[in-house]
């Protein structure tokens, strides 16, 4: 049976001025309809890369990405990107942020009234409509990424591709987008494949954790399914055996078996 | 009735005085702002006294360089010119209606004629022309420039080709372009019932070609420097080209655009008044030429006026489209200078 998503034998190469850089070689991953993915290595090794080409940004060298039978081509709302600095269009509110991809995304098939209940339902979705009038630079950075988010979400992908959507927020900033994110993942049962640093976050949010080796020619190394239950509570989960046990298989492949290229230790 | 016709014109004055004091940068407090008055004042004060010193060590054969005193003279002596025209002039139509009158009430089928009075442009004349002429030159420029500089913006391609004739035009003189505008405008600018004089329109023309410049390099910059993520954006989304343009391009350029315009209009006026001086269009250029030419002992001390007043007009224009950009730029906390 074909996959949801599935990307098969990507490589990629780019051309720069000292020569051709092959950035990912042979990547190959199936994603099921509303699976958790959470993409995960060191920088550099071509995390974003992956992402941009299921986002229809870049195009592969070889190999190709199918979604729902069809190829992955050029860049759609049908796979929606919530962007690491937010990408927030700063002369516009929230809500005309929100509005500018609905529009696009619904012409002809909502009306103005409907359109606008959508807007403001994915702005509730992520606790935002108190501040739907405001610009960017009057609220603060995770503020800005629930926008993102929403923004996303509004557009009612197929997937939601997510680049390191957290990296820039402080911890406990963090750790409240995270519960929403969970929270709106379990209430859509959108398709996500999110890109991560965090450890942490990856273990906490995933289905599966997909480790990425160290670049040039960056690969898959190893796939880690999560099977803690939901909804999961960080608390609870925090001495859990089999959290501690995901954590740590994916902390030892980080950091035993690929590590960092710039800390090549004696 | 009365109130009907006077309210108007009250909405209109609070109008003017909005915007006049918009062009009054903000100012967190009045002592900060006593002081930076009076700084300027003391600058002001060094330079006249400067001024007045060495103007009175200059003999010139049209006699002493004119001081600020002499000068400060000519001002209130080109007011009361103007002055006296307009007197001149209304006694002239009041004079022409009378006698047409008569005409008519000594013959009903009298044929009249009304004259337009063809006084001597004084120089409040040569600066409304200046105005209007810079006016008109820079909006063709800009209606040429900015689409030119958003295409360049867009496209890396037309940028390749249109950059190489961009840099070589930028450089040249206004007075260089005048004799070739001329020509063609004397050419191509014919029809019975001009609109506009065919000077007007030379020296409108030279002042677009030469104004042209900062605007489409500024545009070029700003449309081809929007934020990559942005881009992204609209490519995810898959907005329209004309909507690409409108929503994303042209807000992030509109800094950059206005910084454009700006210079542009500051060279339009400078280039004006070149060529106003060499097509003898009516304006501060030809004013400044004819007050050359009639060497009185009056003279300098006239075109000294003529140089402040286009000083003060200059910053008047740049602090005009800095209003008007506050009033357009989404980022209203950005300092603007």
């Amino acid at each position: 049976m074909q996959s949801y998503l599935e990307i098969s034998k990507v490589g990629i190469e780019f051309n720069t001025e000292s020569g051709n850089f092959r950035a990912l070689q042979n990547v190959n991953l199936k994603v099921d309809k509303g699976e958790f993915i959470s993409l995960i290595g060191h920088s550099g090794c071509g995390k974003s890369t992956v992402l941009n080409i299921l986002a229809g940004l870049y195009q592969a060298t070889e190999g190709g990405v199918i979604l729902e039978g069809r190829e992955v081509n050029s860049p759609s709302p049908d796979r929606a990107v919530v962007f690491q600095n937010h990408a927030l269009l700063p002369w516009l509110t929230v809500y005309e942020n929100v509005e500018l991809g609905v529009k696009q995304v619904f012409k002809g098939k909502k009306s103005r009234a409907e359109m606008a209940d959508w807007i403001n339902h994915n702005l509730e979705l992520v606790h935002i409509t108190h501040a739907k009038h405001k610009r960017p630079h009057e609220i603060s950075g995770g503020m800005k990424q629930r926008v993102g988010i929403a923004r996303g979400l509004s557009m009612q992908p197929k997937v939601l591709l997510m680049d390191e959507p957290f990296g820039a927020l402080d911890a406990l900033t963090r750790a409240h987008l995270q519960d929403s994110l969970m929270e709106i993942h379990a209430e859509l049962g959108t398709t996500v494949v999110m890109i991560t640093h965090d450890v942490d976050e990856a273990v906490l949010l995933s289905d599966r954790i997909v480790m990425m080796s160290n670049g040039p020619s960056a690969t898959i190394g190893e796939i880690l399914p999560v099977t803690l239950p939901r909804p999961r509570n960080r608390l609870a989960l925090a001495d859990d055996p089999d959290f501690v046990h995901a954590r740590q298989q994916v902390l030892k492949f980080l950091y035993d078996k690929h590590k960092f290229p710039g800390a090549k230790a004696a | 009735m009365n109130t009907l016709v006077t309210k108007p014109k009250e909405e209109l004055g609070a109008l003017a005085w909005k915007f006049a004091l918009s062009l009054v940068p903000k100012v967190p407090s009045i002592t900060r702002l006593m002081r930076s008055l009076s700084i300027s004042a003391v600058g002001i004060a060094l330079f006249l006294m400067l001024w007045q010193g060495t103007a009175s060590n200059i003999n010139t054969s049209l006699g002493q360089f004119p001081g600020p005193v002499q000068v400060w003279a000519q001002m209130q002596n080109l007011v009361d010119e103007y002055q006296r025209e307009q007197e001149r002039r209304t006694e002239f139509y009041t004079r022409q209606e009378t006698r047409n009158a008569e005409l008519l009430a000594e013959d009903p089928n009298a044929e009249i004629r009304v004259r337009p009075y063809t006084g001597r442009p004084t120089f409040l004349d040569q600066i409304q022309t200046s105005l209007i002429t810079v006016a008109f030159g820079f909006v063709i420029a800009m209606l040429v420039a900015i689409p030119l500089g958003i295409v360049c913006g867009l496209s890396e391609l037309i940028y390749s080709a249109v950059n190489p004739i961009i840099q070589l035009f930028k450089p040249v003189s206004p007075l260089a372009w005048l004799p070739l505008v001329t020509m063609v405008v004397s050419a191509l600018y014919v029809s019975e019932n001009p609109m506009f004089e065919k000077s007007f329109i030379t020296s409108a023309i030279t002042v677009a070609l030469c104004c042209l410049w900062p605007t489409v390099i500024n545009t070029t910059v700003g449309v081809a420097s929007v934020d990559k993520d942005l881009i992204n954006v609209s490519r995810v989304i898959c907005l329209p080209t004309h909507m690409h343009i409108r929503k994303i391009v042209l807000p992030s350029a509109i800094p950059l655009i206005f910084t454009g315009m700006r210079l542009s209009l500051a060279t339009g006026w400078m280039v004006l008044i070149a060529a106003e001086m060499l097509a003898q269009n009516p304006g501060l250029g030809k004013f400044i030429w004819d007050e050359f030419q009639n060497g009185s002992s009056d003279s300098l001390g006239r075109i000294m006026v003529a140089v402040i007043v286009i000083g003060l007009i200059g910053f008047a224009l740049d602090r005009l489209m800095l209003a008007l950009q506050r009033r357009v730029s989404w980022d209203k906390n950005s300092v603007l200078r």
